[in-house]
């Protein structure tokens, strides 16, 4: 597996050379937000903020009032919980066009609670006017700046930093509204984001040889939720639908899942592996992933479940398909 | 279109400046005042700052003609993608542009002394006050970004002048001539984030920004010395970075003066002492419960309006 490392560091640096009107906050966490290359490349347009996020958020929005497309950094803890009010009053109220990038999402950080976004795509998704998105790979994080400033309105954009996997091609950039569909499959409609894509990837061959067709979907569009791709594999899966996500099991994608298939009409069964109503410690993401069931083998243990069946998959299989990309010791630094 | 008053590209300096203003003042006070008697409402904001919202609009603040229709339309839709065209409050102050001032009303509650002030200036149709708080209208109780005179969301309180900075900030980037003016008060300066942006508005040197605190010593559940006392507010300012001056929020001229304050590199503060019962003496009977006028009995609606004839 191909590994990147600073990818947004670099794509934003090199956005806000060429986009003068682009003007990045930062929370007193430049570097750990990799935007201490776009500090350095266009000072001008870069603004300290200091810890002070309430303040970032309104003053982002008198920024966007006047013309100027604020991207605005910090974890995203310190967006949907410190600053909530702000981003809804201050940005989503009046749909202004300033970018949230929020990092460390779910169990990407050892910071533990704090610093852990578990519930961010839940709040944020409830916000009227916010588009969500959210990264998965090297590719998606390096093509999400075009997807994002093409939106009139705020988006959250749910940011992979470090050394990260490049699982798509950089041919193939993020798009507004449409999964990527990874495998094609008539039993199971898998429906993946963030780093949990990558982790699924492991387990969907594996599984494809003890004779499960998996369709496997990375989605990246938590709001809007529309796609008629993603709405096509829910129907079209014989056995049901299982949702993978790095957030909790309520108010994210697969809740957004389950919203579609009740309203669609679709006569099919949910699982949601995810977070299980509860808030997590400081850990290794390889820890956290298998203490809090986000993992390959429960996913395993979701898709016997919907066939009915053991699979018998032995933890060679598993460790033969395991890549340890995202979650290696390169991402144990602190902050 | 109503004709503008003479007060509306008033200079401070003019010979006659300080009594058409003091009637300009006066004017807001019996507009709201005339307002209460019969509907309840926001009465003692209007008299603590009556003298600050007559020296912003008559003459304080360089804006240009209003560029909102004189009777505001009912509110079509609230903001989104589908509604690019939402109305904006702010073109009651006018058309922005690189040499004009714009302005930034944080506490919200004080709407109606706003309205009354656009009357006063000729911004405001006289019969504005008529659509105040009904249903479907702009001229909201907690005004918006869509109520005339407003430019954003500021009810929650400590965000505007957020807001504010980051305006401020783009129009120095730009080049701009004029000011941002942010009108706070001291209730309000309880909230965190005020000190938030205080900080980085000196951080950013800012000096475009003229703020002013009407420091009438009452929020919602009385006396600010009682709720949560905030000290010396000049001190405070001064400590987060801000050139600071302390008036006689009800001298008119001393107003002025202090916004003649040099302050290079630094935002100005203007802390502007006032009295929430000042040229209603009747209103002191009720003090320090004077957040909102809400009548208990005719014979004490009758007595406020019989007050409407001695509005000093």
């Amino acid at each position: 597996m191909e590994l990147h490392t600073r990818v947004h560091a670099r794509s934003l640096a090199a956005w806000g050379r060429t986009h003068p009107d682009s003007v990045v906050l930062s929370g007193d966490l430049t570097a750990s937000c990799e935007a201490d290359e776009f500090r350095d490349t266009c000072p001008g347009q870069f603004i300290s903020m200091g810890l002070a996020e309430q303040n970032m958020m309104s003053f982002a929005a008198g920024l966007a009032r006047e013309g100027l497309r604020p991207l605005v950094h910090t974890f995203g803890v310190f967006m949907y919980r410190r600053a909530l009010d702000q981003v809804e009053m201050s940005i989503a109220c009046p749909n202004l066009p300033v970018r949230l990038f929020g990092f460390l999402p779910g169990v990407t950080t050892p910071g533990g609670a704090s610093h852990q976004s578990t519930n961010d795509i839940a709040v944020l998704r409830s916000l009227p006017n916010m588009t969500i998105l959210e990264t998965g790979d090297a590719t998606d994080v390096e093509s999400i700046l075009p997807v994002a400033d093409s939106i009139d309105g705020p988006v959250y954009c749910r940011m992979l930093r470090g050394a990260l996997p490049r699982l798509f091609p950089h041919e193939d950039p993020l798009r507004l509204g449409k999964a990527r569909i990874l495998s094609d499959g008539n039993d199971i409609a898998l429906l993946t984001s963030g780093i949990c894509t990558e982790e699924a990837m492991r387990a969907v061959d594996v599984l494809r040889r003890n004779g499960v067709g998996i369709r496997h979907l990375h989605v990246t569009t938590l709001k809007p939720f529309d796609d008629a791709d993603v709405m096509a594999a829910c129907a079209g899966a014989a056995l049901g639908v299982i949702t993978m996500e790095n957030h909790l099991r309520s108010g994210g994608l697969g809740s957004a899942v389950a919203e579609l298939i009740a309203e669609q009409r679709i006569d099919t069964r949910q699982i949601r592996i995810g977070i299980d109503d509860t808030y997590m410690y400081g850990a290794s993401p390889g820890h956290l992933m298998n203490r809090f069931s986000i993992d390959v083998p429960s996913l395993i243990r979701a898709v016997e479940e919907l066939a009915g069946q053991r699979i018998e998959v032995s933890v060679d299989d598993i460790n033969a398909a395991r890549t340890d990309t995202y979650y290696n010791e390169k991402q144990q630094e602190a902050l | 279109m109503q004709p503008a008053t003479p007060l509306q590209q008033a200079d401070c300096r003019h010979d006659n400046w300080t009594t058409a203003c003091q009637a300009f003042a006066t004017d807001i006070r019996r507009r709201v005042l005339s307002h209460t008697v019969t509907h309840g409402g926001y009465l003692s904001q209007a008299c603590s700052s009556a003298e600050i919202f007559a020296y912003l609009y008559g003459g304080g603040m360089n804006l240009g003609p209003s560029e909102g229709p004189c009777v505001p339309p009912p509110y079509a839709d609230v903001r989104s993608k589908c509604n690019a065209r939402h109305p904006s409050g702010m073109l009651y102050n006018g058309r922005r542009a690189p040499d004009k001032d714009r302005f930034f009303l944080s506490p919200t509650h004080y709407a109606l002394t706003l309205y009354a002030a656009l009357i006063g200036c000729g911004r405001l149709d006289r019969n504005g006050l008529d659509q105040f708080n009904q249903d479907g209208s702009t001229v909201e109780m907690i005004g918006g970004e869509h109520s005339p005179g407003f430019e954003t969301n500021g009810g929650s309180f400590g965000q505007t002048i957020s807001q504010a900075a980051g305006v401020a900030w783009a129009r120095r980037r730009k080049g701009d001539s004029g000011k941002v003016w942010v009108f706070l008060s001291d209730g309000e300066c309880q909230e965190g984030q005020t000190w938030e942006a205080m900080m980085s508005m000196a951080f950013q040197k800012l000096d475009n920004v003229h703020l002013v605190v009407d420091n009438n010593g009452q929020q919602v559940d009385g006396r600010v010395e009682d709720v949560m006392s905030m000290g010396q507010l000049d001190q405070k300012f001064e400590a987060f970075g801000s050139t600071v001056v302390r008036v006689d929020g009800h001298d008119l001229e001393a107003i002025d003066r202090a916004f003649q304050t040099p302050h290079e590199g630094k935002p100005l503060t203007v802390i502007a002492d006032t009295q929430p019962t000042r040229g209603l003496k009747l209103l002191e009977e009720r003090y320090p419960n004077l957040h909102y006028i809400r009548f208990k009995s005719e014979t004490e609606r009758s007595r406020y309006a019989d007050a409407l004839g001695e509005l000093e």
